[in-house]
């Protein structure tokens, strides 16, 4: 069940990481003040930025800390302050019957089967990792690596992206002006 | 480095769990939305596991793109909740219920 | 001789086709006549395909048209069969088309009607000649359902009169029925022997069990049954008497009557195989026989009495293939074709100088009104009833004497038969000819007068074929008798001991001696006009209720079932089922509906319900 060479200072990462990660998250689930979740969610994203530094991906942990905790948090925190929503969230009592029930047995019983699933497929005694790991393959960074594979191979997907950012800042464009005109709800996009 | 991938899957799929159930027990959309950034993380980390353990760079490519996504999505997905809920007072899903008919 | 053969059932759809294209054109009696002259081009070509198929070393030759059929193994091809049998048949078939063609340009005149007629009654020769040519069951299938469905249409002449409609549909279902005997035995002759084929059928005759020969004869006797008035598919015949007479001459007595007849001489070979058929087939012929023959003896219409007198000559003929001896059937086919025809023609024109009376009894004393139909139909009369030298004594002997070696009762039945026919025959001629004059009532001050040359013509020379025809099976001109030339299309009779010459000559002699019994007691009995009622009975007159019997056993409970579909069956069955489904649907439809809340959570979470669902199935597969 344990791989060979496991340091003590790996374990400790990772706990220290997988910590980080659960505490937040649950405490975006729990905390009744939004600006408070957001913070967990914060808490959060630096674990998962570890974890990723752990897996040499360091690349991503950068991105992720400069993209997901800097801006998209940032924006929701934005949000938040605008609509005036940092009041408590008030009922106790889910006013959906049964939501909260159904709502965890579904997620129980989803999560636990792909956990099974994952381990009758043998990966808890598959090797961790193969010899060289994907960062120095070839004695490249991380970056250059990824720079590499974003260029070539997966170029028309990053073309997509592109595109797909101009239509989202159009889109938000839209969706934020303010209507000159009678309807009210429907964006005229 | 030697951790085995076990350990990362379990936490991803703990992290999945935990922002799946926020997702359908909050009432609020924003609280939805982070719940959402959750499980979009949790993904990212299995991805990133499995680029390890398979030596492919395209994990990590993935998780680029999955990032690029997720920020357009919330960019848009904010601007509705704007949208929306400056005519309300409340940000209750369950009022929203036009589409029932 | 291909060509020449073409010709024959082409001539007659030429002239279908002309008329039907141009009919509004053509006025009559000009479409009588073309209809006429194609039929006699018919004829004429057909003696010459018999002077050619003569001459021939083998008297057999297929002609291919094109090819019809091809799936697989199954090739059908159209094609011509021409031997003794089939050139036979279309010799009488076009000859007496021919001459009822030219009558009834004189009977049907004045008919608003009158281009139709002859459309249908060339289609019909058409069909016939088909059903005569053809060298496979499936074409004969075809001329078949022609004749039958041209019938239908020539007794629904007078459509605009119920009885006529009904008729014809009478007539059409209850050929109907029989046709399922004809498919059912094409079916399994298809599946024993690979082809449908006359020829080819005959060669692998081996590969029928005799069980299965058995089934096939006796689904061949219920084909022939349907088409040809036998017991228990006869009721149709007497009804069929709506029709205009030519018809009735035509179709009715002269040739798709002895259609079944042909299909089992035709199916000789098969027949040959099942000695318990052909014992059916016998006894079918001579009951059908018999109780024709009683029913014809309390008749009041002129044409019944002769509807009733084919059904029962038919039993007859029914009766010799059932004993083994075809060719005395096709002979006594051909006779009957030539006797019949000119009793129906000669009834004809009876009833055409009466101005449509039908009835014996409003007739009477006709023989000074009618100079040239009184003769011929004496001819007719004396012929049918058996009275030597005519045609009819030598056919219908010729049939006794079989039935004599193959079964003594059934030639006792047929003896019996052959009294009453003498008794009807002679009746039905006292009552229309001779004695007091009944019909003043109709003409009123007008006396019947002899029918145009057009009607006269043909009698005459059908009249001259009754005396004449008896050459044709003369027992002691073998060579060029008929049967000598037809039996070898037979192939292997089934073992048929001659009778010997003194045998037959007393058979003759008892003949002789039934039907002048016969003659002598209608003479007796019609000759004064008080006995009547005694002397008709009401049962026989009714056909021994057997359209009643089948009314009451078929008729009504099948009127009850079709009432009950359609108003049980229909509205709560299959329109409950139809509607059932639809409201089903809705009902489900308006249940599932409340699903769709509008509530992202409740979607959310069913979302999240599904996914476990798959995750628990697979956990469950690698459990």
């Amino acid at each position: 069940m344990i791989a060979v060479a496991l340091t003590i200072p790996d374990v400790v990462v990772y706990v220290v990481a997988a910590l980080m990660i659960v505490v937040g998250a649950l405490g975006v689930i729990s905390f009744r003040n939004p600006v408070h979740c957001a913070l967990s969610l914060i808490m959060t994203l630096f674990g998962v930025a570890i974890a990723f530094i752990e897996q040499e991906a360091q690349f991503l942990a950068a991105v992720e800390i400069i993209v997901y905790a800097g801006a998209i948090v940032i924006l929701f925190l934005f949000v938040i302050m605008f609509l005036g929503v940092d009041r408590r969230d008030e009922v106790r009592v889910d006013p959906l019957v049964g939501q909260r029930a159904f709502a965890g047995v579904g997620v129980v019983i989803t999560i636990a089967g792909i956990i099974f699933l994952m381990a009758r497929s043998h990966w808890i005694t598959g090797v961790p990792h193969v010899a060289t790991g994907v960062a120095t393959k070839g004695n490249n960074s991380n970056v250059q690596e990824l720079g590499r594979a974003v260029f070539t191979t997966y170029l028309f997907a990053f073309e997509a992206t592109a595109a797909l950012l101009v239509i989202a800042v159009v889109g938000a464009v839209v969706l934020a002006r303010r209507e000159r005109a009678s309807t009210l709800e429907s964006s005229d996009a | 480095m030697s951790i085995p991938i076990a350990w990362y899957l379990v936490l991803a799929a703990v992290l999945f769990g935990i922002g799946a159930f926020g997702l359908l027990t909050k009432r609020s959309a924003l609280i939805m939305f982070m719940c959402i950034e959750l499980m979009l993380n949790a993904v990212n980390l299995t991805f990133v596991t499995f680029s390890r353990s398979f030596s492919d760079i395209g994990g990590q490519v993935t998780v680029f793109f999955v990032m690029v996504v997720a920020a357009a999505e919330v960019t848009v997905g904010l601007g509705i909740v704007v949208a929306v809920f400056r005519k309300r007072a409340s940000t209750s899903v369950d009022e929203l219920t036009e589409l029932k008919d | 001789m291909a060509h020449v053969a073409v010709l024959i059932p082409l001539l007659p759809l030429v002239g279908f086709l002309i008329l039907i294209t141009m009919g509004n054109q053509i006025k009559e009696p000009t479409s009588g006549w073309i209809a006429t002259s194609v039929v006699g081009a018919s004829f004429i070509a057909t003696v010459i395909a018999f002077v050619l198929l003569l001459h021939r070393h083998s008297r057999e030759a297929t002609v291919n048209l094109f090819s019809w059929i091809r799936v697989g193994n199954f090739h059908v091809h159209v094609a011509l069969l021409l031997d003794p049998l089939s050139i036979t048949m279309c010799l009488f078939v076009t000859g007496i088309s021919a001459l009822i063609h030219l009558y009834s340009i004189g009977y049907m005149h004045g008919e608003k009607d009158f281009n139709k007629f002859f459309i249908y009654l060339n289609l019909f020769v058409f069909s016939m000649l088909v059903l005569v040519l053809a060298n496979s069951l499936l074409f004969t299938f075809v001329g078949w359902e022609g004749v039958g469905v041209c019938s239908y249409w020539l007794v629904s002449y007078y459509f605009e009169k119920p009885a006529a409609a009904s008729a014809g549909k009478k007539a059409f279902i209850y050929n109907r029925v029989g046709d399922l005997g004809l498919l059912f035995a094409m079916f399994l002759l298809f599946h024993h022997t690979g082809s449908l084929t006359y020829l080819t059928i005959f060669s692998h005759t081996s590969s029928l069990s005799p069980t299965t020969a058995t089934l096939v004869v006796l689904s061949l006797l219920l084909a022939a049954a349907g088409k040809s008035a036998q017991i228990p598919l006869f009721n149709w015949l007497p009804d069929a008497m709506e029709g205009p007479t030519p018809v009735s001459a035509l179709i009715h007595a002269a040739t798709m009557v002895t259609a079944g007849v042909y299909l089992l001489c035709r199916m000789g070979p098969v027949l040959a195989l099942s000695s318990s058929g052909r014992l059916t087939i016998a006894i079918i012929g001579a009951a059908t026989a018999l109780v024709a023959a009683t029913i014809a003896t309390s008749q009041r219409d002129i044409k019944k009495v002769l509807a009733f007198s084919t059904v029962s000559q038919i039993g007859y003929m029914i009766l010799a293939v059932g004993c083994g001896a075809y060719s005395a059937a096709i002979f006594l086919m051909v006779a009957h074709a030539f006797f019949k025809a000119l009793l129906f023609l000669g009834s004809g024109s009876v009833i055409h100088s009466l101005n449509g009376e039908q009835d014996l009894h409003l007739m009477g004393g006709l023989r000074k009104y009618l100079p040239l139909t009184f003769p011929t139909f004496l001819i007719g009369w004396l012929t049918i009833s058996g009275i030597p030298p005519f045609a009819g004594f030598w056919a219908k002997g010729d049939v006794l004497v079989n039935a004599f070696e193959y079964n003594k009762a059934l030639w006792v039945v047929g003896l019996l038969t052959a009294v009453l026919t003498a008794y009807y025959m002679s009746r039905l001629f006292v009552l229309t000819f001779r004695g007091t004059e009944r019909f003043r009532g109709i003409t009123h001050d007008h006396d019947p007068h002899e029918s145009p040359w057009v009607m006269t013509a043909p009698l005459v020379i059908l009249a001259v074929l009754s005396v004449l025809g008896g050459v044709l099976g003369l027992p002691w001109i073998h060579v060029s008798s008929i049967e000598g030339f037809i039996n070898p299309v037979f192939g292997a009779l089934p073992a048929l001991s001659h009778a010997s010459t003194t045998v037959q000559w007393s058979l003759g002699i008892v003949d002789v001696i039934a039907a002048v019994f016969g003659l002598l007691a209608a003479f007796t009995l019609w000759r004064r006009t008080e006995p009547w009622p005694l002397y008709e009975s009401s049962f026989l007159y009714h056909v021994w209720h057997w359209d009643d019997f089948y009314d009451a056993t078929i008729g009504r409970p099948l009127t009850a079932f079709a009432d009950f579909s359609s108003d049980v069956i229909e509205p709560d069955v299959i329109d409950g089922a139809v509607m059932g489904t639809a409201v089903s649907v809705r009902k489900s439809s308006e249940g599932l509906r409340k699903l769709q809340d509008g509530l992202v959570r409740h979607y959310a979470v069913a979302m999240v319900l599904g996914i476990a669902v798959i995750v628990l199935f697979l956990v469950g597969r690698v459990w």
